[in-house]
């Protein structure tokens, strides 16, 4: 799925500038505050779905090489979060939907955990 | 690679929100090298769980890398109050973090636990009251 997709699906805004990432590919999922939960799951090209805004959201989403971050519930970035991640190449948005409403969305609409290769 | 390349990094146990910074510039530096992905990441990730231990727990310390060409060794060495149970430490999901800590998204008890999953192999040496320091080696040849 593209991130595009992504942005449509979760009507979500997007919070970093550079318009060419959302033409990346997500193949998988994730959904957590706890980010050593997420560092537990290694899948490249990945999004995580959160309501944590910490600068570690960021840092943990770079070293899993994910490209894209949604932050649930209007939740919002400071403008240092989204400087770190635009210098890792990663997308954040944020949409108004609850983790549970917004993983249900992207899970029926086919973001179910493939590996890259698939 | 001739000689080994090593990176040693001082560790801010003050403050949180840059925690994981060297953890960050050493996979942009193993990756200037030439090494694969998935070895990157699997340093990456174990350093950056040390990283975060030593500022929970330790008021930070020192971390180096060093890359050889059979393997890359992370040393992380900090001077706080060590850990009384070691096999206790290592238990998924066992934690002495503060409750402010986990509103941060740590301390699930997860780290010990992700730092030996990442890495083929770790060595713990803690004194209580002393500090502790970490070893960890990813082979790559």
């Amino acid at each position: 799925m593209k991130i595009r997709e992504l942005e449509g699906l979760l009507s979500a805004e997007v919070l970093t500038s550079d318009q060419k990432l959302l033409d990346g590919i997500v193949y998988n999922a994730c959904c957590s505050d706890m980010m050593s939960d997420v560092l537990a799951y290694v899948k490249d090209q990945g999004v995580l779905l959160t309501g944590l805004v910490n600068e570690q959201v960021i840092r943990t989403a770079s070293m899993m090489d994910m490209v894209c971050i949604v932050f649930v519930r209007d939740k919002t970035p400071t403008a240092e979060m989204i400087r770190l991640a635009e210098d890792y190449d990663i997308v954040v948005m944020k949409t108004a939907y609850r983790a549970y409403e917004a993983c249900g969305k992207l899970y029926t609409s086919g973001l179910i955990a493939r590996e890259p290769q698939d | 690679m001739a000689d080994n390349v090593v990176f040693h990094f001082d560790v801010d146990g003050e403050d949180f929100s840059s925690a994981g910074g060297a953890s960050v510039t050493v996979k942009k530096k193993l990756r200037q090298l030439g090494i694969s992905q998935e070895y990157i990441r699997r340093v990456a990730i174990a350093m950056y769980e040390g990283e975060i231990n030593m500022v929970i727990h330790a008021n930070g310390g020192t971390a180096d890398v060093i890359v050889s060409d059979e393997e890359i060794k992370i040393v992380l060495a900090d001077t706080g109050p060590g850990i009384p149970d070691v096999s206790l430490a290592m238990q998924e999901g066992f934690s002495t973090a503060r409750d402010n800590i986990r509103s941060l998204g740590f301390g699930a008890g997860m780290g010990l636990p992700n730092m030996k999953k990442y890495t083929d192999t770790m060595e713990i040496e803690t004194e209580l009251g002393r500090g502790t320091t970490i070893t960890m080696t990813v082979k790559i040849a």
